[in-house]
């Protein structure tokens, strides 16, 4: 709960919430309110992707289950022609909905039950994650805890010491920190690091992805820079 | 009394409703049966099939051959017709019966002209007479038109008489089955007129016709025995209703013909000719084949012959039998006793007489034995069959055996040359007879004769005065080298006798071994899959080719379960022939009538429940067709297949039976266990959230805040007992199979313990795991998850800040992951308890579990084939072993370079 609201001058960021059980609806709609953001609603597949269109939300929370379109292929339309950030809710906890979420284009999800603070600090990520896309700022150099990456010289550092990488090592780890915050899912890396049409050889991206940790995280039981998500993929940790 | 009325015993009744059940079911066979071509069956068949149209019928043409006769053509006008298949063979078109629409034309009544037309290559059947017997089958009545030469059993005395060979022929069997018969008869005289003006023939083939097979010589015979023929048919029908109506037809039930048959051409005839014999006395008969060790030298030609025979006596209603022995007549008259034949049909012999006095006669000894059963020698040839096969198909022995005899010889003369100071004539005689023996007992027959010879040569010529030449003075040396020679032959006919007894009782032996490997390995085995597996596998090895069990699935689909899954499961063509014999419930295939273009031999496979599946033998590809003891064999095989399968198939069936019932026990019990544990948390979030309702209560801002952490500990712990549900329904659903993937185990180990990072904050922590990345295939999420469990469960029953241990090691091919604390430990007796679901150690105040997590726990370790205990620790605690077999190899990395 460490989010200030937003300064009462500027408008909140404008978060449309496409659900269609009121229960929820009823509950986060309130609670974001007064965190700042601003509230649209829409019960169905079709009527999100056209108040999308109407509203040009900065954010969508999207339900999986929904009456009419299922949400992965909600997804799937929005990406043809917005980047808006989406972050998924859903009851289904099967790592190959979240996947095919994450895959679909999302960038987050939420599996539910959810706690309110969660959900705030992946909103938070989402938007900063777009204001990144966007070249608002992008980062030369990052730096999270003990991690410091100079993404124009390609160097490593962990705790002021320089660690080497191997060439797809430091890849790995360029795409991890460009998505900063955010899952990155097997097949995104693998796409992105050995490009398209490997998309199947998860197992060689999961030992190079166990010698990147054990260089820069060398204790498993309390990770510093990476987070698993176990069946789904990586992500480089981000916290508030 | 002979028409002394009886009651029918309760067999006979039970075969006669049986028979007429069958009868119904089927559709009714009219065969329109003739003496030659022209007499008029066809334009007989449209004339009768016309009335029924008259009287309401559903008559439909499928085949009709008019030659162009205007009569005939004129009969069909105003019946419906099924047109006519086109099939393009070798550049020409040809037309065929369409038997597919005629099934699903479906009519009441369905003409198909001539019989025993042999149908185009790529055709279902291979014969027209198959068409029509499936036909029956699909309960449609069909009229057809036969001649008498036709028939398979009169075809030889057809032959005799017109001196044309007729290769299309129809088995007895058929037209015994016919349930109506109508002779359609005229006097040759009227035929001859009908050729004459061009009715039956157009007139240049007319001309030809009636010099060739047209005169009235033939016309007359073949009326004669189409007349006797219908007339024997007849009296069968005579004695089958005399027995329906419990009429005592003694001799009927007595009489049963037994025929040997052997290789020779004349054999072919004495089948035929006990077919008629059997068929005349209405009695059931058998054609035997005895192999003796000499049958197995016989060129492929004559063995082919002979099994062609025994086939032809199959075909004609016989059951084939066939047994390996050594004398023939004793196993002709064994086989007669036990199977109580009244009649032994066997040829006459044709050899010279002085063979018999020498060997004796096989007619003389079955004679002489028969005791009550008549011997019938007709024309025709078995002594074939036990012909000492000394001349033609003996292998000329290798010329090894030739040189080696010559060497003994040499040897034998030698010896006795050196010796020949101490020695008189005897000694060196005895030393020229073990030369023999020895050749004799080793070699083949030349090779002792060779031995016998020289060794009479050479003592002559050295050792037997005058020396160095070959006259003898005293007559009484004659006496020695005749024993020599004697004694030669003697023992290399008793080596000859023995071996081939030897091979016979191998082969023998090969056969029972393998029926007995076979039964042993079914019963080792216990699942279906397994049987078949098996089932095959001996197949393929016996005959050395490919073989498939295919099985029945749940609707009806035959799938394949075991053996080879190439061509023969894969190709349309054999899996439309696996069908048909799936759903006829009879072999079809390479070397039978039916479908014989496939390359597989399929058989049924037939229990209780009738046909469940289909073995397939793949011998299109083999250069020699099977023998008949192979078949024989195959036959045996087929029948134990089916047993062991059904009993397998049954058990299994009532294994899943019982798995039910134990899971709609197991399923009642976890409902009412959970229905209570489901309410308490719901109990006691409505609790706190309607007290924070009650806006005049006076909690404080502490009373409040303690109500808001009941009602979100509670909704916690109802999502993990909910979420703990699902997945062990899952999972014992098998909705969930284990995806394993080769996997650092640290990373598992690392993400289920970030996962629990706030929860574990304030607890001494070690973590113990191989310094080399220890691959394991796992499913990442399944392991994580019990992990996590297993984390969760030491946290939940040990005290706040006493340590928790996790160590992995890769141990013995597996990998092995401790999870340990220093918390009471598990009550003795209870290590396994508790891993059962709903199954909470009682009196430790633990509130919250859900009694869910160490059965899933359990539930992934077996997905993974691996397993997990507990066990108390020296020195206070728990320790959880997990354990996960390690099977295969990792992948192999490619080569990563330096930035």
């Amino acid at each position: 709960m460490s989010a200030k609201p937003l300064a009462e001058t500027t408008p909140g960021p404008l978060v449309l919430l496409v659900e269609d059980e009121s229960q929820l609806r009823r509950f986060l709609r309130p609670s974001l309110l007064a965190h700042g953001y601003r509230v649209e609603e829409a019960q169905t597949g079709e009527e999100g992707l056209s108040f999308v269109r109407q509203y040009n939300p900065d954010l969508v929370l999207l339900d999986l289950g929904l009456p009419d379109v299922d949400g992965l292929e909600v997804t799937r339309r929005l990406r043809q022609w917005s980047n808006v950030p989406v972050v998924v809710l859903s009851a289904r906890g099967q790592e190959q909905d979240k996947v095919a979420a994450l895959d679909a284009g999302a960038d987050d999800y939420l599996t539910k039950p959810f706690g309110l603070p969660e959900l705030l600090a992946r909103i938070r990520v989402a938007l900063r994650h777009r204001l990144q896309q966007e070249g608002i700022s992008p980062d030369k150099e990052f730096s999270y805890g003990p991690l410091r990456v100079d993404l124009s010289t390609r160097r490593v550092f962990v705790e002021g010491q320089e660690v080497t990488l191997t060439a797809i090592e430091y890849k790995l780890l360029q795409v991890l920190v460009q998505n900063a915050g955010k899952v990155v899912t097997h097949r995104q890396l693998l796409n992105a690091v050995w490009g398209p049409g490997h998309s199947d050889q998860i197992q060689y991206l999961r030992v190079y992805m166990a010698h990147l940790r054990r260089k820069l995280d060398p204790n498993p039981a309390k990770p510093r820079i990476f987070q698993t998500e176990t069946g789904i993929g990586y992500r480089l940790r981000v916290d508030e | 009394m002979a028409n002394e009325e009886r009651r029918p015993t309760p067999e006979e009744m039970l075969a006669r409703a049986k028979a007429e059940e069958e009868r119904r079911r089927r559709g009714k066979l009219k065969i329109f049966f003739g003496a030659s071509p022209g007499v008029g069956k066809t334009f007989a068949m449209l004339e009768a099939a016309r009335t029924k149209r008259k009287e309401g019928l559903d008559v439909v043409i499928g085949w009709i051959e008019t030659h162009g006769r205007k009569e005939t053509e004129a009969l069909t006008e105003g019946l419906e017709r099924i047109p006519p298949r086109e099939i393009e063979y070798r550049g020409v078109r040809l037309k065929e019966f369409d038997l597919d629409a005629a099934l699903k034309r479906r009519p009441a009544l369905l003409l198909v002209d001539e019989l025993p037309h042999t149908n185009a290559p790529s055709s279902k059947h291979a014969r027209r007479w198959q068409d029509i017997l499936e036909i029956l089958d699909a309960g449609i009545d069909v009229y057809s038109t036969l001649n008498v030469q036709h028939l398979d059993s009169l075809n030889d005395v057809v032959a005799q008489i017109t001196h044309v060979a007729v290769r299309e022929t129809v088995p007895d069997s058929i037209f015994e089955r016919a349930d109506e018969v109508e002779l359609v008869d005229l006097t040759p005289d009227d035929l001859l007129q009908r050729l004459k003006e061009g009715k039956v023939y157009i007139p240049e083939q007319a001309q030809r016709a009636i010099e060739s097979f047209f005169h009235k010589g033939n016309l007359i015979a073949l009326r004669e025995l189409s007349l006797q023929r219908t007339a024997e048919r007849v009296d069968v029908q005579m004695t089958t209703w005399r027995r329906e109506q419990g009429i005592a037809v003694p001799w009927t039930a007595r009489e049963r013909v037994l025929v040997a048959i052997g290789p020779a051409p004349q054999s072919a005839d004495l089948v035929r000719a006990a077919c008629r014999m059997a068929t005349r006395l209405g009695a059931p008969w058998i054609a035997l084949s005895v192999e003796t060790p000499e049958f197995h030298r016989l060129p492929a030609e004559e063995r082919d012959r002979a099994q062609a025979h025994l086939a032809m006596a199959e075909r004609l209603g016989a059951e084939p039998l066939v047994i390996t022995a050594d004398n023939v007549a004793e196993t002709i008259l064994t086989t007669a006793r036990q199977r109580n034949v009244s009649r032994i049909v066997v040829g006459k012999p044709t050899h010279s007489r002085w063979r018999d006095r020498l060997r004796g006669s096989l007619v003389d000894k079955l004679v002489r034995g028969s005791g009550p059963i008549d011997v019938l020698v007709t024309k025709g040839e078995l002594e074939q069959a036990e012909r000492p096969l000394r001349p033609e198909p003996r292998l000329p022995a290798p010329l090894r055996e030739y040189a080696i005899a010559l060497g003994v010889v040499f040897l034998s003369t030698a010896l006795s040359w050196i010796g020949r100071g101490f020695f008189d004539l005897a000694d060196e005689a005895m030393i020229y007879l073990l030369g023999v023996l020895f050749v004799a007992s080793r070699f083949s027959r030349g090779p002792a004769i060779l031995a016998s010879l020289l060794s009479v040569a050479a003592l002559d010529f050295f050792f037997v005065p005058p020396f160095f030449t070959f006259t003898v003075a005293d007559v009484r040396y004659v006496v020695t080298f005749a024993v020599l020679l004697v004694a030669g032959l003697l023992v290399s006919g008793l080596t000859l006798r023995i071996r081939e007894q030897a091979e016979a009782a191998r082969q023998r032996e090969r056969r029972t071994a393998v029926l007995y490997m076979m039964t042993r390995s079914f019963a080792a085995r216990s699942g279906v899959a397994d049987i078949a597996e098996a089932a095959a596998r001996h197949v393929e090895v016996l005959f050395e080719t490919e073989a498939a069990v295919l099985l029945s699935g749940d609707q009806g689909a035959l799938l394949h379960r075991g053996g080879s899954a190439g061509e023969l499961v894969q190709s349309e063509k054999e899996r439309t022939v696996a069908r048909w014999v799936y759903e006829h419930g009879r072999q079809a295939g390479f070397g039978t009538d039916t479908l014989p273009v496939a390359k597989g031999l399929f058989l049924p496979l037939t229990g209780g429940k009738g046909t469940f599946g289909v073995l397939g033998v793949s011998l299109g590809d083999r250069a020699q067709p099977l023998t008949p003891s192979q078949r024989q064999l195959l036959d045996v095989f087929v029948n134990q297949t089916s047993l062991a399968l059904e009993r397998a198939m049954l058990t299994e069936q009532a294994q899943k039976d019982k798995v039910t019932v134990e899971n709609e026990r197991l399923r009642s019990t976890l409902l009412s266990a959970v229905s209570h544990d489901l309410r308490t948390p719901l109990a006691a979030i409505t609790g706190a959230a309607t007290s924070l309702q009650q806006e005049r209560s006076n909690l404080g801002t502490e009373g409040r805040r303690e109500l808001l952490d009941t009602i979100r500990e509670e909704a916690e712990h109802l999502n993990r007992i909910v979420s703990d549900l699902l997945d062990l329904t899952r999972l014992e659903a098998g909705a969930v199979a284990a995806k394993k993937e080769w996997y650092p185990l640290e990373e598992v180990v690392g993400s289920a313990l970030a996962r629990l990072e706030t929860a574990l904050a304030g607890r001494d922590l070690w973590v113990d795991l191989p310094s080399s990345l220890l691959l394991v295939p796992l499913d990442p999420v399944l392991v994580e998850q019990a992990f996590i469990n297993l984390l969760e469960n030491a946290l939940k029953y040990t005290p706040k800040g006493s340590p928790i241990e996790v160590t992995a090691r890769l141990s013995d091919g597996k990998a092995q992951i401790e999870i340990s604390d220093r918390g009471p430990g598990i009550p003795p007796g209870e290590e396994k308890k508790i891993f059962e679901k709903l199954y909470r150690v009682a009196g430790t105040g633990a509130p919250s579990g859900t009694g869910l997590g160490l059965a899933i726990c359990h539930a992934i370790a077996a997905a993974h084939g691996g397993q997990i205990e507990a066990r108390n620790r020296e020195g206070g605690g728990a320790t959880f072993l997990l354990t996960l077999p390690i099977e295969g190899t990792p992948p192999e990395m490619p080569r990563d370079e330096k930035p």
